[in-house]
């Protein structure tokens, strides 16, 4: 089934047009399909549509968007259907290189060489990129063997390498989780998490399946503070962090390793945004968004990973869902909804996507919380909607369905959303 | 999992040991503590709703895992073709699942999950094909 629908020939003017066939994307170009724009093209730089989705093997996916737990592969094939269900043209092992303000984009492409089309509107879905060794300036050597959890992640599950014999892995984030697990069933010897902050940064499912499961420890307000080796790792220094994070030096220990795995984050990949010249929100690094996910450039959507690092797939594709269907109604020349409510985070609140609300119709408002609250804990929308919830912890995006009803009488303002503890709320 | 304990008193006079589990069913994590005699659950305490109960009980006389891995695969777009076991496989077993499957080598083209091996390491569980793998002539080119 994959692949089937590449296109015989490009168009040399499409309605809409989809830049990343991963989950954002699969879903925007259904949506806006659905919604009746005719001519869409989705394009990927892979060779296959499905993005990082077909090298996360393990299960957890699909729930909120397939009502079954399924896996990465799998949510991509099931996505993927309902593209082919559609008429979208196709286009893999192909780079954008180039898109104008007035939206012409350039392609590049070993089948279509390089092609030049007009597009009605633009959706990016170009998703995350990892942040690397240089984001947190670790000391010590350049070694080969320091790398990125999702670049080890598609060496082993894609192309059959393993990055070491030996490994250690920073950051607790799900990657990083799930690789410890992953190298370990594949014979490696993982020799331990360490994560910076006193709490771990994935799900609680993952440190208990992935590390309490194979008796691989997971050094909470650990840092990696050297790395050691002439051609390839030998040996990193780890330390433990003081209340403000900084590494008591005195305090280091060794560990012989030859791989280091950094599971540190991911960041917006904003490379078209900047060339479109949107406005960023410095919080998320990725476009500031209205309610149907429509940048600071008319006719330009964001939606997945590079408009906000998301928690779960499921959420992308809703998202992406709203994206879609809008850039399908602005290339038919539809009405906008009026986007007349701001959203801002206030306490606990790390960053708010979208940043605008429409009084007009239904939306989702998606946030991070900045610290863990393990009890109930009350959601403000300023003072239009309120929710109570049981838990709050950062590895967990939180959404808020949000009508036009409960925004009544709130055009014009701007609404702080804060995570609060129950009790601190009452007292 | 981590800590086991010895039951308070009330419990005295039997077997009873208390095990403690962290319930995933949702971000509270709540710590779980499940009384058991012989294998069987007395008591689970320490959840915040009923779904802890559940898996305090299913996680202690019964843990599971979902299982997923890769094996080659010759005449594909890539070297490793994705893999699961079709059903939740005992936690104690993981391992060897995973560990039996080093010599498997699949041939594309493969259908969206297809059987690939029955009975994997003796679980009596099947691995199925996560993604599909069409043949190389169905890939067609840009006209
Ligand atoms: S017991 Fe209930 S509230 Fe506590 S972690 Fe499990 S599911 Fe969540």
């Amino acid at each position: 089934m994959p692949i089937t629908s590449q296109p015989r020939h490009l168009l040399s003017r499409y309605d809409v047009t989809v830049v990343g066939a991963g989950p954002a994307g699969l879903s925007a170009a259904v949506a806006a399909r659905e919604q009746g724009a005719e001519r869409i093209l989705m394009v990927d730089r892979d060779p296959e549509p499905g993005g990082i989705l077909l090298q996360c093997i393990h299960s957890g996916f699909g729930l909120h968007e397939f009502k079954q737990d399924v896996t990465g592969p799998e949510y991509a094939h099931l996505a993927l259907e309902r593209v082919i269900e559609q008429d979208v043209d196709v286009l893999t092992n192909t780079y954008v290189t180039d898109v104008t303000r007035d939206l012409r984009v350039k392609l590049m492409s070993p089948e279509a060489g390089i092609s030049t089309l007009d597009t009605g509107s633009l959706v990016i879905a170009t998703g995350a990129r990892e942040r690397t060794r240089a984001a947190i300036k670790i000391p010590g050597e350049r070694p080969a063997g320091v790398m990125t959890a999702g670049l080890a992640q598609k060496m082993v599950n894609l192309h059959g390498y393993l990055p070491g014999r030996r490994a250690v892995i920073l950051g607790s984030g799900d990657i990083g989780l799930i690789m410890a697990r992953r190298l370990t069933l594949e014979g490696v010897q993982v020799l331990g998490v360490f994560e910076l902050l006193p709490f771990a940064s994935g799900l609680g499912r993952n440190v208990v399946q992935c590390l309490q499961d194979f008796d691989i420890p997971l050094h909470l307000s650990t840092t990696v503070v050297d790395i050691h080796g002439h051609q390839r790792v030998e040996r990193i220094a780890v330390a433990p962090v003081d209340d403000d994070l900084v590494p008591q030096l005195d305090k280091s220990w060794d560990i012989e390793c030859d791989t280091l795995l950094l599971s540190i984050g991911l960041i917006p990949d904003a490379e078209l945004a900047r060339q479109l010249q949107l406005n960023l929100d410095p919080r998320t690094g990725g476009p500031v968004v209205t309610s149907t996910m429509e940048t600071s450039l008319p006719g330009v959507f964001a939606a997945g990973n590079n408009l906000h690092i998301n928690d779960l797939a499921d959420w992308v594709s809703q998202e992406a869902r709203a994206a879609g269907a809008a850039a399908g109604d602005v290339a038919l020349g539809r009405h906008r909804a009026r986007q007349d409510v701001t959203v801002t985070p206030g306490r606990n609140v790390a960053y708010v996507v979208p940043h605008t609300l429409s009084t007009e119709r239904s939306q989702t408002v998606s946030f991070r919380v900045k610290q863990p609250i393990y009890g109930d804990t009350m959601l403000h929308l300023g003072d239009a909607h309120k929710r109570k919830v049981r838990a709050v912890v950062p590895p967990e995006m939180v959404t808020m369905k949000v009508s036009p009803k409960l925004l009544d009488g709130f055009a014009g303002d701007t609404l702080r959303v804060d995570a609060i503890p129950v009790e601190e709320e009452e007292s | 999992m981590t800590e086991r304990t010895r039951a308070p008193d009330q419990h005295a006079g039997d077997e009873a040991e208390t095990f403690v589990y962290l319930c995933t069913s949702c971000p509270l994590g709540c710590r779980l503590e499940v009384d058991a005699m012989d294998g069987d659950v007395i008591e689970v305490r320490g959840h915040s709703c009923k779904r802890g109960i559940k898996y305090g009980t299913q996680e202690h006389s019964d843990p599971r895992r979902a299982v997923s891995t890769t094996v080659w695969l010759h005449g594909g777009p890539c070297e490793r073709l994705p893999v699961r076991a079709a059903e939740p496989v005992p936690k104690a077993q993981v391992r060897e699942f995973v560990r039996s499957l080093s010599g498997l080598v699949v041939e594309a083209p493969v259908a969206f999950g297809a059987v690939l091996a029955t009975d994997v390491a003796g679980t009596g569980i099947d691995l199925i094909a996560t993604r599909e793998i069409v043949a190389e002539r169905e890939r067609e080119p840009v006209g």
